[in-house]
């Protein structure tokens, strides 16, 4: 229970970060050229000043900027992001329709690359300065330089023209109008190669830390006294190292779901994702000024989410943070 | 002079180091290797690479010389990437350092700000920031360096906790020197070889914000970049991909060049790790 309450502490202690980024946000956005009947307008092919001046009144665009900015916070306690001119629906409805393609791409490349990043990590470190580390330490330092937009674009290359075995993009195949298994099938096809792509140059970073905290785990004594009782090598590391070893990954998962999130902006531009991340750069096109603050508002909770699921994760695997004072 | 010694020991950041030489040299030359300028049109389009021809690396789908861009793209992409990490850690040095000597409330709110910054992604944060100031080289450069400070003032915050209660600064104080004195004439010195360090990871970031703002068309549009020139190169990727590809490969190495060199100056400067 008393990790539940810390967690729950953290959680809290995170509303007035959000507070601060949201205003902070909004205000900065209030200096942005144009806004959303600008580039409606000019949708349109133009407008007279008194057509413009009335689709403000319509969107709540007029009234000062404290006005707006106190209505804006008020509404967002009712979960109301406000309208998407562009789309002609509530911002709300725009970004719930585009959630799940950006969690499926987050969720599936985050565990490729901490399962993968941490199996090879292992095998790093039992044999230090091999081959086979030697290896992996330089093909984790490649990817890690790799730019994901330019990886995706080269295995669109491979894989999609040349070999033609993957779809170049896209979520499904809507001409196919698959259902059941063959559209799970379908989707998965579809998300092979943004998941790599996205996986491998995260993947980079979780075999060094794992790397380096199996080195660093073995030296200690516990690990010693357990080779003394006779312990095989396979046991000591299941067993005594790995539970220890993997409290680095673990803060290093929450302190990536961002940076995950904001590298899926790029991947789903390249594979052509229906996701908030295409969305964002779409917005950013377009001036809609309100889904783009809509998407950071969810972008901000998504990473607060994670890091409330990582906290308590790192309290279950290490048992020292319960018995400290909360 | 020792710290020089541990660095030419390991042959691979002598490498990086070697490698980056390259890329700024190509930079520096960048204007007697290719006079002209880059973005014009030199020849027919969609030449492919041939090392025979006036073309070392062929012409882009407009018509203009890969290999000008290429080394015009290197002196754009080290200008702002640099700029912009310059920027950074100025701004996370002064956050940091406030906050870690004072402590207290400032040390809450500033560190409040630096959560709020965390929270978002910086390339969804760097789009915010795009949006407002505009598509220039200046300005992206200017917003590439206010989303990248927080993990600097996070390390630079860090270090002056430890350093603040020390024997050195005990004495400053006793001598009545200045808090801006002891903040940036004493602690600050001995603070800085990791936030130095640090400043590869941030500029390896910042060539890669820089390039992936470029590949969706969001950076400056007239000058040369490997980010903008991998977005053409992605119209043509069906037939002629090496024009997204070879740019992509010139980041790579950048990069990687970055990244060897910060983990040469680490092992160099952190003295546990050196007798390894």
């Amino acid at each position: 229970m008393l990790i539940l309450q810390l967690a729950v502490k953290r959680l809290m202690s995170s509303i007035p970060t959000l507070l601060i980024l949201l205003v902070g946000l909004f205000l900065l956005l209030q200096l942005a050229p144009g806004d959303t009947v600008d580039a409606l307008i000019a949708q349109l092919g133009g407008g007279s000043a008194e057509t413009a001046e009335e689709l403000r009144r319509y969107y709540g665009l007029d009234g000062s900027t404290m006005a707006r900015l106190l209505d804006y916070l008020w509404r967002l306690v009712r979960l109301d992001l406000g309208f998407s001119a562009i789309y002609d629906k509530p911002v709300a409805t725009v970004i719930f329709e585009r959630l799940p393609v950006t969690l499926l791409l987050m969720v599936l490349s985050l565990s490729f690359a901490f399962i993968m990043g941490m199996l090879l990590g292992i095998i790093s470190a039992r044999k230090v300065n091999g081959w086979l580390d030697t290896i992996l330490s330089l093909l984790g330092m490649v990817f890690y330089a790799t730019p994901a937009f330019w990886l995706g674009l080269m295995s669109i290359v491979i894989f999609s023209i040349r070999l033609g075995w993957l779809p170049p993009g896209g979520y499904y195949d809507i001409l196919a109008g698959n259902t059941g298994l063959a559209h799970v099938w379908d989707v998965t096809r579809h998300m092979l190669q943004p998941t790599v792509t996205l996986a491998l140059i995260y993947m980079a970073i979780y075999l060094r830390i794992m790397r380096a905290s199996m080195l660093e785990v073995s030296t200690l004594d516990f690990v010693r006294t357990a080779r003394a009782k006779g312990l095989s090598r396979n046991q000591i590391i299941r067993h005594h190292i790995l539970r220890n070893a993997l409290l680095p990954m673990i803060t290093i998962m929450g302190l990536q779901a961002g940076a995950i999130l904001g590298g899926s902006v790029v991947i789903e531009s390249v594979f052509s994702l229906p996701g908030i991340g295409k969305l964002a750069y779409e917005s950013v096109i377009q001036r809609d000024l309100n889904m783009l603050l809509g998407i950071v508002f969810v972008s901000a909770l998504m990473v607060i989410v994670v890091n409330f699921v990582v906290d308590l994760i790192y309290a279950y695997l290490d048992p020292r943070i319960t018995s400290e004072k909360v | 002079m020792n710290v020089l010694r541990y660095f030419a020991r390991s042959p691979a950041a002598m490498f990086g180091l070697v490698l980056l030489g390259c890329i700024i040299g190509f930079a520096l030359f960048a204007d007697v290797l290719y006079p002209k300028n880059p973005l014009g049109l030199a020849g027919r389009p969609l030449q492919w690479p041939d090392l025979t021809s006036r073309f070392l690396l062929g012409t882009d789908a407009s018509g203009r010389d890969i290999a000008a861009q290429l080394v015009h793209g290197a002196r754009t992409t080290l200008i702002m990437a640099g700029v912009s990490t310059v920027i950074a850690i100025a701004i996370g040095i002064v956050i940091g350092a406030i906050a870690g000597f004072y402590g207290g409330w400032v040390d809450n709110l500033l560190m409040r700000i630096t959560e709020a910054f965390q929270t978002l992604p910086n390339f969804i944060l760097l789009l915010v920031l795009v949006v407002v100031v505009g598509s220039t080289m200046t300005s992206v450069t200017l917003a590439i360096g206010v989303v990248s400070w927080p993990p600097v003032a996070r390390l630079t915050r860090a270090e002056f906790l430890s350093l603040r209660s020390r024997e050195f600064v005990q004495a400053c104080r006793a001598i009545g020197l200045r808090n801006r004195w002891i903040i940036f004439r004493e602690i600050l010195p001995n603070a800085l070889p990791p936030i130095i360090v640090y400043g590869s990871v941030v500029m390896a970031l910042a060539i890669l914000l820089e390039s992936s703002l470029a590949f969706l068309e969001l950076s400056d549009p007239n000058v040369a970049s490997w980010g903008n020139l991998i977005g053409h190169g992605r119209k043509v990727l069906r037939s002629e991909w090496y024009v997204a590809a070879i740019p992509g490969g010139a980041i790579l190495l950048t990069i990687l060049a970055v990244n060897l060199v910060g983990q040469g100056l680490n092992d160099a400067l952190n003295p546990r790790l050196r007798n390894r």
